[in-house]
């Protein structure tokens, strides 16, 4: 017995594309004031949210963006019938608490950076399969929580390396549903964890390479579609070097994409803005897909896309033991609807 | 003089630092710099190297945190020739016990009243 | 693609490194040169000022890490010590006030975890090395200087 939504080594399609029926995002001050700014739904300039820790304060955020996603949809969360949901923290607290607020069946997700791409392909998994009628989702970061997890307290003087990218403080909510009007997703490519051996973790953007170009390829390789397909091919978060680093890559090994190819990373911070090579986070994909594309996607400019969440699956603790910092990609299809 | 004199070497000090901040692998953290200088610090006192440079240069050597390492060891040695063995023990924390009280308090305060901006 | 893991990883650091921008040494050195150096210099102020209040040698240079100290307390609570260090780089660690930095700033940020074990703990975080590798070594010294002196 085969597996019959199965293309290929790491495709799925879905029979009856699920449809995204509505989305909300939240982000701090410095995306608010980024060139994609006017895309989000709430911008908060305290970024301790009036809460007592900036932990809090991710949760709240993530709260909200999928109440506010849910509304948004028509629904209340009694039609919900899974919530798939992740963030950076340890244990995934921010999903864990927003979880038990909420009071959704619940499965909790860690992708790293790629989370919300990774509850879009089960999420799309979930109704295609009959398991689910409505299925909400959601991921968020926070740079003052990040930061004090994998690198070093905010307020410490370091020097941020050039190649550094900034954690996005923000959260994104999406509502999947079995059928209605919205955007679908049409196909799912899981990712491998691939390891090349990076061991800084200034340097997620090359960490994750890697794996989104594998992911990528395999998308190309198991759909037998070619490059031109798609209007954009968009990556979640490997910022200027990582993009550049992955897109030489797949040109080597005759995909080029150049033509098409952004960076939720690249596209949401200004370079005056001083994040260096870019956004990072759970929340850069999330916010970026959720506000920004799917805005584009509606509004006609694409109608081909290719999503490409990335994650950098680093530990402080293994990092310090001198293990690699090994990068996952889940690809996933968005066609207008 | 003494001031320019104090201006660079106190400004010599950090160029290393930054050069083996930014030539070396990532793993060279604020916190091995810091480690790294104390420790330097007490093996030039330990020479004998560290007393002149304090001498030609005033701040310019005890400001770096080399002087903290070149206190210790210099409280360490001199609490041997007063008390033998024990005073290696004693002398060196006795040397710098003003500047860590400093930091702990000061630390401490500043923890309690600021709430960080992120 | 199809290439071994071990030849893969070589090819790929090579690519890493080459796209990998370098360090801006000529600012960054400039930089640690001038806030180090300004550092050095208040300090002399304050040793000069302290022993024109009659202290002795070694107390004035105590008064002026402490004052020194107290500065990079003040200026980390109030979020302007992460501002300074991006220009002055190592000139803002490697000065005494860089290490009252490197204890204020995680212990401020762990406040939520409580007093014992947010602020007290991590004050260390550190300066808990500094001091371990600090005593560790002029310990050694002096054991040193007792037998073989």
């Amino acid at each position: 017995m085969v597996a019959l939504k199965k293309i290929g080594a790491q495709t799925r399609w879905f029979q009856n594309p699920p449809v995204i029926l509505a989305c909300a995002t939240i982000v701090g001050e410095k995306e608010g004031m980024g060139p994609l700014g006017h895309t989000f739904d709430k911008i908060i300039t305290d970024s301790h949210y009036h809460e007592k820790s900036w932990e809090k304060a991710e949760q709240r955020m993530l709260q909200e963006a999928m109440q506010m996603a849910v509304e948004r949809a028509g629904l209340s969360l009694k039609d919900i019938d899974f919530m798939l949901a992740g963030d950076l923290l340890n244990q995934i607290i921010s999903a864990n608490y927003t979880a038990r607020n909420l009071e959704v069946p619940f499965i909790g997700l860690y992708g790293a950076c790629a989370t919300l791409y990774e509850s879009m392909a089960l999420g799309a998994m979930l109704i295609d399969g009959g398991f689910a009628e409505y299925v909400l989702i959601g991921a968020c970061s926070h740079y003052a929580t990040a930061e004090r997890q994998y690198r070093f307290p905010v307020e410490q003087g370091v020097q941020r390396p050039l190649y550094a990218q900034w954690t996005v403080t923000g959260a994104a909510g999406m509502v999947l549903a079995r059928q209605g009007p919205g955007p679908v997703i049409t196909h799912a490519t899981i990712g491998k964890v691939v390891d090349l051996g990076q061991q800084d973790p200034m340097n997620m953007g090359a960490a994750m390479a890697p794996a989104a170009a594998d992911t990528i390829m395999y998308h190309f390789v198991d759909t037998g579609r070619t490059t031109d397909y798609y209007d954009l091919v968009v990556t979640g978060d490997l910022g200027t070097y990582g993009k550049e680093l992955a897109q030489r890559i797949l040109i080597n090994n005759g995909y080029d994409i150049t033509s098409c190819f952004a960076d939720c990373g690249v596209l949401i911070y200004a370079p005056e803005q001083d994040a260096h090579a870019g956004g990072s986070g759970c929340a850069c994909s999330a916010v970026v897909t959720c506000g920004y594309l799917l805005q584009e996607i509606q509004k006609g400019h694409y109608r081909h896309v290719l999503g490409i969440g990335t994650g950098a699956l680093l530990s402080p603790c293994s990092s310090l033991q001198g293990e690699n910092i090994p990068g996952i990609a889940h690809a996933v299809v968005i066609e207008a609807g | 003089m003494i001031f320019l004199k104090a201006f660079v070497i106190g400004g010599l000090f950090c160029v290393v630092a930054q050069l083996l901040i930014d030539l070396t692998t990532h793993k060279v953290t604020p916190a091995h710099i810091l480690v790294g200088y104390v420790v330097g610090g007490v093996v030039l006192s330990a020479f004998g190297l560290y007393q002149p440079l304090i001498d030609w240069a005033g701040a310019g050597a005890t400001v770096p945190i080399t002087g903290f390492g070149h206190l210790l060891a210099q409280g360490a040695i001199q609490g041997v020739e007063q008390k033998g063995i024990l005073g290696a023990f004693s002398g060196g924390v006795a040397a710098v016990a003003t500047g860590i009280s400093a930091a702990v308090i000061f630390g401490y305060l500043a923890a309690i009243f600021f709430k960080p901006k992120g | 693609m199809t290439q071994p893991l071990e030849i893969r990883k070589k090819q790929y650091k090579k690519l890493v490194d080459e796209i990998k921008p370098r360090p801006p040494l000529v600012r960054n050195t400039v930089g640690a040169f001038i806030f180090g150096g300004l550092i050095a210099l208040i300090g002399q102020f304050l040793l000069n000022f302290f022993q024109g209040q009659g202290l002795s040698v070694n107390d004035a240079g105590a008064a002026t890490s402490s004052t020194l100290v107290f500065l990079a307390a003040l200026f980390t609570g109030l979020g302007i010590y992460d501002e300074i260090a991006k220009y002055g780089g190592a000139g803002t660690i490697v000065p005494i006030n860089g290490f009252a930095n490197s204890m204020v700033s995680p212990a401020m940020e762990y406040r939520t975890e409580g007093f014992v074990l947010g602020v007290g703990a991590r004050l260390f975080t550190i300066a808990g090395p500094v001091l371990v590798f600090g005593i560790l070594s002029a310990w050694l010294v002096a054991l040193l200087y007792h037998f073989f002196r």
